[in-house]
């Protein structure tokens, strides 16, 4: 959490007007953090009023946050959720393996890789060339209705594949970001202590890159948890789809919100965490650097 | 700098003084509540989107034998009066007295046609179940058909040849989301598995294909169609007969009050009397050709 975020900063940059700026002195942190906590709450009666008053707010209170079914989705949406845990799960775990070979791969040197290297670029160019949602379609429903023997044809499993596939490509080029991040000076001494290529992206230069680059994994930590949803389009039955049957069995929408609701409850820490975690890293940096 | 804040707070004064005027101006809007039945049903009387027009939405794309006939002509042409919903828009529209000319169609997904809010469309026909729980949001016409459940598989399938829901119970069961399908298999059958669910009729036929499921319920009539057209080689394995299950009855959907409820009810009530509504059903949606039951 940021705890120890000094109040200055809060109030230093009411950016309604323009960008933050440093304020000049303690009196001026103070007026501006006053000035800052006084229009919040404008902003905030302002916005709630319009909307408790607005004459469809009634309609949408029955039919968005209605109490009684709210009680009612809840278990089917919390099992729906479970099933959501366990595949970001799986599927995280998968993909962090996964791309970081298809980094290595794309980091190696020399002419004698090329072929591998174009495979690793044509792969996460087409991948990502992809909507997600597509993949999982065409993946879940394509790949079963080949009926290749002792190919699995789960929903479940095809939806999954098509996930890791696609976050793996993004988190393959996360990776290279870090590898490309430590200074060629490591590759060359690695080199020259006689360490094979492998060796030294191996012992070398991969830890320092995952150093770098652990925010922007986890980052995409934040994204994966939430696009597990998208195997809905296949059948599968987890929380999104959980309240989707119930909105359209009942017209009411309160499912979508308890679905929400359970989203945060995970998605919110492991955001808190990766801005904990990055501050600490920078303040470690920073420490090492004087 | 004593100027900077002046002009500060200022701002600030002036975007307190806006918002207290949107939100004064949001109390003052006029109350639109239950619309009183009009006076007579004629077409200058009703209550419509846009004044002697009757906008009719349908789904996108709309299927067979409820737009187009049951092997799949006019799929999807609600502008052709073929089809079951279809010519029944049309009649209803005769009945009220439009001329044909005046009927326009518009296309609209399901939840944007429950979701709250304005709706740009007179009324909504693509087989909505009436239920009581929708009724708290939306209204309905009187039904214009009650339909049975079907069970569609592959000949070679061992559910195929089902004669009781107990034979069902191992099946990886799939329905179309907001179906009474879908509560029939959860409330009938109770299979072990859960069945899947999918967006649209296309999905369960992918699904079909990839052997993700067994077996589809849907209403008998979309069943015609699944069999005819979209599921090569696939059959009504049969029609389910259960007292445990409610009727299933198909209504018109309108916005929440709509005093053009009325009309439209009377129109159908004259279409069932005249035998018109018995012709068309005849014409898309019965077929012969003994259907075994599947008890329940």
């Amino acid at each position: 959490m940021s705890d120890q975020t000094p109040i200055e900063e809060v109030g230093g940059g009411p950016s309604l007007f323009g960008p933050p700026r440093a304020p000049r002195g303690r009196e001026e942190g103070t007026r501006a953090a006053l000035i800052a906590f006084v229009s919040t709450i404008v902003f905030v009666v302002v916005v709630v009023g319009a909307i408790l008053t607005s004459d469809a707010w009634p309609a949408v209170q029955k039919q968005f946050f209605n109490w009684e079914r709210f009680v009612e989705v809840f278990p089917d949406i919390l099992g729906g959720f479970w099933l959501d845990i366990k595949m970001f799960l799986v599927a995280e775990v998968i993909i962090l393996v996964f791309s970081l070979v298809i980094a290595m791969i794309r980091s190696l040197r020399g002419p004698a890789f090329f072929p591998l290297r174009a495979l690793a670029v044509i792969f996460i160019d087409l991948i990502r060339g992809i909507p997600v949602i597509l993949l999982i379609l065409l993946l879940g429903f394509g790949i079963p209705a080949l009926q290749l023997p002792g190919v699995p044809t789960g929903a479940l499993f095809w939806g999954l594949t098509a996930l890791i596939i696609s976050y793996s490509a993004y988190t393959a080029e996360v990776y290279r970001a870090g590898i490309e991040s430590v200074h060629e000076s490591q590759r060359m001494s690695a080199r020259s202590l006689g360490l094979t290529q492998g060796q030294a992206l191996r012992y070398v230069i991969v830890p320092q890159a995952i150093r770098n680059v652990i925010p922007a994994l986890l980052n995409g930590f934040v994204s994966l948890q939430k696009d597990v949803a998208l195997v809905l389009v296949l059948g599968v039955r987890e929380a999104v789809r959980e309240a989707d049957i119930y909105a359209a069995k009942t017209f009411n929408y309160t499912g979508y919100i308890a679905a929400a609701l359970l989203f945060l409850l995970v998605s919110v820490p492991v955001a808190r965490f990766t801005d904990w975690y990055t501050n600490r890293d920078r303040r470690k940096k920073q420490s090492v650097g004087i | 700098m004593a100027q900077r804040h002046t002009t500060r707070v200022v701002l600030l004064a002036v975007l307190l003084a806006f918002a207290m005027v949107a939100a004064a101006c949001s109390d003052d809007s006029v109350d639109t509540g239950p619309t009183a039945a009009p006076e007579s049903c004629n077409v200058a009387d009703l209550n419509l989107v846009t004044p002697g027009t009757l906008t009719v939405a349908t789904g996108e794309p709309a299927f067979p034998p409820w737009v187009g006939t049951p092997d799949g002509e006019f799929f999807d042409e609600p502008e052709s009066g073929i089809g079951f919903e279809s010519a029944l828009v049309y009649d209803i529209a005769s009945e009220l007295g439009f001329a044909k000319e005046a009927v326009v169609w518009t296309r609209i997904g399901f939840n944007e046609a429950i979701a709250p809010g304005p709706k740009p469309w007179d009324f909504n026909i693509q087989q909505y179940s009436i239920t009581e729980d929708r009724e708290e949001v939306v209204d309905f016409s009187s039904p214009y058909y009650v339909t049975t459940q079907a069970l569609i598989a592959y000949p070679d399938s061992p559910y195929a040849s089902a004669t009781s829901v107990d034979d069902l119970k191992t099946a990886i069961l799939g329905a179309q989301i907001g179906t009474t399908s879908l509560d029939f298999i959860e409330n009938v059958i109770k299979p072990d598995t859960e069945p899947n669910v999918y967006d649209e009729n296309v999905d369960l036929e992918a699904a079909m294909n990839a052997g993700q499921i067994d077996a589809l319920v849907v209403d008998l009539p979309t069943g015609y169609y699944i069999t005819a057209a979209q599921v090569e080689g696939s059959i009504i394995a049969g029609q389910f007969e259960s007292e445990a299950a409610e009727p299933d009855e198909y209504g018109m959907l309108f916005a929440k009050d709509n005093s053009l409820v009325p009309c439209v009810n009377t129109a159908l009530e004259a279409l069932r009397e005249s035998g018109k509504l018995q012709e068309i059903e005849d014409l898309y949606l019965n077929q012969d050709g003994g259907i075994p039951t599947i008890s329940g």
